[in-house]
């Protein structure tokens, strides 16, 4: 599973390469807002293209927890699970 | 620390923009001269930042109503309808948008805002969905905080995305509730409503528009976009304002849903509110009548609505392609946005200043709304005074041409 979760954090780090100026790394750990730079509706939109990445529709209330690069990766984890 | 700190971030944003000028949260008119025009600061200023679409806030009518309303019924109702009662003017009032929109029933709100938080949290409870438009009112969201169904958000008038997210519901249990709105507020699009409607028939939902800004603007009864887009049929509740097209305060939702009703006993937005007070029944229900029996206003707002955007347009401005009451004018940044408002205002014309994050895309706006009540005159003033601030500030190119100014009336 671990290795699922690697996968699927990689690929939300690449999706929000796009988003954050050249060059800025990006952690597990980062917040998607605080240290990234996305404003409040920018992160909402980012959400929706992670959405359509992993065929899935995360929930508003969920989306409200989701601070880190991690935490967005736990929550789609889940969501990946519970469709299984 | 302080029980404010959260709100540094905020409080930054804030100082930055009062800095540049005015605090656009916090203008002071000296006194509303008309539907149009107001005071500010001893100078008069044309209004073309209101919402008040069909220029009903000075109607004589309303007015006469509203003040014999006040003399027969009181000043206020001191209490919400399941404690104080009805008044006859309540029940009068609920026919009467009833039967506005052709529909079995209606309840009346104390604000459009509970309305929406009302209608919506409420009728979503728990194992029920919510497909809320992404770039929906605030009242849309707060009612999904409010509610214990899921919320899923779909993208901006994307009827696929909102039919592949419902695709992914499939098996669960539970009712899926749609929500859109008529005309959105900041850009002055409309939903694709037909489209809309088509995915709802398909994947089984209710769907619930908001027609906050298309009331009294669009269709051919004034009902909004829902009649304009010939699909009320598939509309199980339609949800509006009194403060904008009818002048006043206060909303409702109508619906030919049977149990409707039972809304009255279960909806909290509307149980341990005030109910409306008597003078504002009255005008709505004068302002409503006058709506119903006169169909130039709508034909008058929605050809003042293409003057502006014809004015805007050729003056260059990045706008939206929908001639509709609200046009808004995309500015390269925030900064940018704050002084050309300020600067409009000391040019004596009034519209919004729309900055992120209450704006779609992180888009800084200048937002315009027209109203039946605009002269000719006034439009080609306020499209010149702006197309000059434009000028000045470099978003248009000099080599456009200028436009001359009228003078003053």
């Amino acid at each position: 599973m671990a290795n699922q979760y690697d996968n699927i954090e990689a690929e939300i780090v690449d999706v929000l390469k796009a988003l954050v100026p050249e060059g800025t790394v990006i952690s597990p750990k980062a917040g998607i807002a605080r240290d990234l730079g996305l404003d409040s509706v920018a992160v909402m939109d980012f959400v929706m293209d992670i959405e359509d990445h992993f065929d899935i529709s995360i929930p508003l209330d969920r989306i409200a927890e989701v601070e880190s690069v991690e935490d967005l990766s736990r929550a789609v984890e889940a969501l990946l699970k519970e469709k299984a | 620390m302080s029980i404010f700190s959260k709100f540094d971030d905020v409080r930054s944003a804030f100082g930055a923009l009062t800095d540049i000028g005015r605090n656009p949260f916090d203008i002071r008119f000296d006194k509303i001269l008309s539907p149009t025009e107001a005071i500010l600061d001893g100078r008069s200023i044309l209004l073309f930042g209101t919402n008040n679409y069909l220029g009903l806030t000075f109607d004589p009518a309303a007015i006469a109503a509203s003040i014999d309303a006040i003399r027969e019924a009181g000043t206020g109702t001191t209490g919400s309808r399941i404690a104080n009662g009805t008044y006859s003017g309540h029940a009068t009032l609920e026919r009467q948008i009833a039967d506005f929109y052709g529909r079995r029933s209606a309840m009346v709100f104390t604000t459009g805002y509970q309305a929406n938080l009302g209608l919506i949290s409420t009728l979503a409870g728990r194992d029920d969905h919510l497909l809320i438009d992404a770039d929906s009112h605030a009242s849309i969201y707060d009612a999904c905080k409010l509610s214990a169904a899921e919320i899923i958000r779909f993208r901006h008038n994307d009827p696929r995305d909102l039919s592949r997210r419902l695709r992914r519901l499939e098996g669960l249990p539970g009712s899926r509730i749609i929500v859109t709105e008529g005309m959105f507020s900041m850009l002055g699009d409309t939903a694709p409503l037909r489209d809309i409607a088509a995915v709802k028939r398909e994947m089984g939902a209710y769907l619930i528009v908001d027609e906050a800004h298309s009331m009294g603007v669009m269709g051919k009864k004034g009902r909004g976009l829902a009649e304009a887009a010939g699909v009320e049929a598939d509309v199980d509740f339609i949800v509006g304002t009194f403060s904008k097209s009818l002048g006043a305060i206060g909303g409702f939702a109508v619906s030919d849903l049977p149990d409707f009703d039972l809304l009255r006993v279960v909806c909290r937005p509307y149980m341990f509110t005030a109910s409306l007070p008597p003078a504002i029944v009255a005008s709505v229900t004068a302002s409503l009548h006058r709506i119903a029996t006169d169909n130039l206003l709508g034909a008058r707002v929605q050809a003042n609505a293409r003057r502006l955007h014809n004015g805007l347009a050729q003056a260059g401005f990045d706008i939206g392609l929908e001639a509709n009451p609200i046009v808004a004018i995309r500015m390269a940044d925030r900064e940018l946005a704050i002084r050309f408002w300020n600067a409009l205002i000391a040019d004596g014309v009034y519209l919004n200043l729309a900055l992120p994050p209450a704006t779609p895309s992180s888009l800084s706006l200048i937002r315009s709304s027209v109203s039946a009540a605009h002269t000719e005159a006034q439009i080609d003033r306020a499209v010149s005074i702006i197309a000059n601030t434009g000028y000045r500030l470099g978003v248009l190119s000099e080599n456009a041409g200028r436009i001359a100014m009228p003078a003053a009336e």
